[in-house]
């Protein structure tokens, strides 16, 4: 976290200027001829549907109990077996992608807000707004995030909502610095100058002049960032203080496994691949995107 | 340097001001009384009557503002005295100091094993950029960052003690202990190193100086080891304070799933019972350590590499 390569990373994110549409749509046809982003949009979009149709899917709920049928094999009854309860695995997998899906969406939401109002108001007021927030940040810069949001989950009190508020209060720290970067750069653009000079009021500047430049950043930040707050909400869960059971969340579904680690490994190999694809997709999606977005890396050399 | 290290150790008292100041308002906001907590945490199923919450209240120090509050905890706190856990009573000082060596063996097994895997892997990959080692290397840092830790752990118990009965899965005090969460806490930072030196050691071999090597005649291995390796490292002692994050909140589950009784495990055990001492003193000192991890790294960041030195200088 050397100041250095900060600026670096804000400058390069500086770059990524809006092209003509043309050339977008060209831009999406490299995206997906590149087999890592291809792969990456086609787990993101598996993973998009199971969660948003779970409910209407025919498949057992993901809650009943059922004893007489406790750890069931696979078999074409119960795809991927049943759990210690009876309750059947496949269901409690695709209705843990809904759940994945809607708390990494919600902490995403929260963590950006705060972000954008930290960013821009440090970035387009200066001063001591300025030197105040950043100060704050460069401290909350020496909490690793996960041990900091365990901290504020354990303050809240078990549970998932509790869980995605802690991450999504602890997330933003980096991206508000980044966002700040870049308005800082853009507010000192001729454009903005002559907006100034036309009449244009402080909201209209922000809106229509600085925050297309934020667009195109946060949507890369934003995608390579899914990953991280799927594995940071599912370890929480895994460690007893998010979702509780009887909920089908992957996390606390492997906390729910450990001690059928003998008997019967695939309940924990099971959530555990689930978290892994769900990761490995946004990742990929997130790599392409920046690639796509963000001239730079596309030189030789750059990874 | 010397105007440098006096500037930024200047600085230091109040970052740690703040540090300890962000960890204190944090368990402060919480909602819920500690002292009903407390009372609640030493005789389970019981409804505490307000006379005792309000006795502990006192006990705890709970019935003065919070400024003072937090005056008493940072001045106690500097003489040493992090206060007392709420489920044990036993002081938050001695448990971090004891809780610390397990913690500090497994990091630093695991930050080891990361280097011994990432730096040749890095470099053999940069130089036969699109080659066997390259491909593989860049999928295994793929699947490495997307891979959940906790997963990991499971995985490898299962193949090497469950399956296997290579290695034992639980437990602290032999080596073969250490081995499989080492690997399991390594993965990530091993990952990250990988591309990191990759990435650099593609732009350095890339730089006019590396030419000007070969062209004096050097033989290759001198140009990448001594030429090229020591330029392409400075990202790496660049992102400690990243690493040590990762490092630190793998500790937490890793040693929870192989009951390794160092620090991570103390603290999940203090948050789930929400021991608001335990946890406060535990992100403190985290926070201090990964500070002063990244002062050092600066510091080292500018002993190693000249052209940092003179370009803050002139400032």
């Amino acid at each position: 976290m050397t100041s250095d390569s900060e600026f670096a990373r804000e400058r390069l994110l500086l770059t990524t200027a809006a092209g003509g549409s043309r050339r977008r749509h060209r831009q999406w046809n490299a995206l997906l001829r590149e087999p890592g982003t291809a792969l990456g949009l086609f787990l993101v979009m598996s993973l998009l549907l199971a969660g948003l149709l779970a409910p209407w899917l025919p498949l057992d709920d993901p809650t009943d109990i059922n004893l007489p049928e406790r750890l069931l094999s696979p078999s074409p009854e119960h795809l991927l077996g049943t759990d210690h309860l009876g309750r059947d695995t496949f269901s409690r997998i695709i209705h843990g992608a809904r759940m994945t899906l809607l708390a990494a969406a919600a902490t995403l939401v929260l963590s950006m807000t705060i972000a954008l109002t930290v960013g821009l108001l440090s970035g387009y007021h200066g001063g001591w707004p300025d030197t105040a927030l950043m100060g704050v940040v460069d401290l909350l810069l020496a909490f690793p995030s996960l041990i900091l949001a365990l901290a504020v989950a354990g303050a809240l009190g078990p549970g998932l909502f509790n869980v995605l508020l802690a991450a999504g209060a602890v997330w933003w720290v980096g991206h508000a610095r980044i966002i700040r970067g870049i308005t800082l750069g853009a507010r000192k653009m001729e454009y903005v100058t002559a907006a100034r000079a036309a009449g244009a009021g402080n909201l209209r500047i922000i809106l229509r002049h600085i925050a297309p430049n934020i667009l195109g950043p946060i949507i890369v930040i934003a995608s390579l960032d899914v990953g991280w707050i799927i594995l940071g909400i599912a370890g929480l869960s895994f460690l007893g203080l998010g979702a509780q059971p009887p909920t089908p969340e992957w996390g606390a579904m492997l906390n729910d496994a450990r001690p059928h680690l003998q008997t019967a490994p695939r309940l924990l190999l099971l959530p555990g691949a689930a978290i892994f694809v769900a990761v490995l997709g946004f990742n990929l999606l997130g790599d392409g995107l920046r690639d796509l977005l963000d001239p730079r890396t596309r030189r030789p050399g750059a990874d | 340097m010397g105007a440098y290290l006096v500037r930024r150790l200047a600085t230091l008292p109040l970052m740690l001001l703040g540090i300890s100041a962000v960890s204190f308002a944090l368990l402060n906001l919480a909602p819920g009384d500690p002292a009903e907590i407390v009372l609640r945490q030493r005789n389970p199923g019981q409804m505490p009557s307000p006379a005792a919450v309000s006795a502990m209240r006192v006990e705890l120090g709970l019935d003065t503002p919070l400024p003072a509050q937090y005056v008493r905890w940072i001045s106690r706190a500097l003489t040493g005295d992090m206060g007392r856990s709420y489920v044990t009573e036993r002081p938050v000082a001695a448990q971090l100091a004891r809780r610390t060596v397990p913690t500090l063996l497994l990091t630093a097994a695991a930050l080891g094993l990361a280097l011994l895997v990432a730096v040749p892997v890095g470099i053999l990959s940069a130089r036969r950029r699109g080659g066997v080692v390259d491909v593989i290397a860049r999928l295994a840092a793929l699947v490495g960052a997307a891979a959940p830790s906790y997963a990991l752990a499971f995985g490898l118990i299962i193949l090497f003690a469950v399956k296997l009965s290579w290695l034992p899965a639980l437990g602290y005090g032999s080596a073969a202990q250490a081995v499989l969460p080492a690997i399991a806490l390594s993965l990530a930072p091993m990952a990250q190193l990988m591309r990191l030196i990759r990435a650099s050691m593609l732009e350095v071999l890339g730089q006019d100086y590396i030419r000007t090597a070969r062209a004096k005649g050097l033989s290759e291995q001198t140009v990448v080891i001594w030429h090229a390796l020591r330029n392409a490292l400075l990202p790496a002692i660049g992102a400690t304070g990243v690493n040590l994050g990762y490092l630190l909140s793998g500790a937490v589950i890793v040693e929870t799933i192989f009951t390794w009784p160092g620090l991570g495990q103390l603290m999940v055990g203090a948050a789930l019972t929400r021991d608001y001492p335990v946890v406060q003193g535990f992100v403190t000192y985290i926070a201090v350590v990964v500070l002063l991890a990244n002062l050092a790294a600066d510091i080292a960041l500018r002993i190693a590499d000249p052209r940092l030195r003179y370009e803050r200088e002139e400032v």
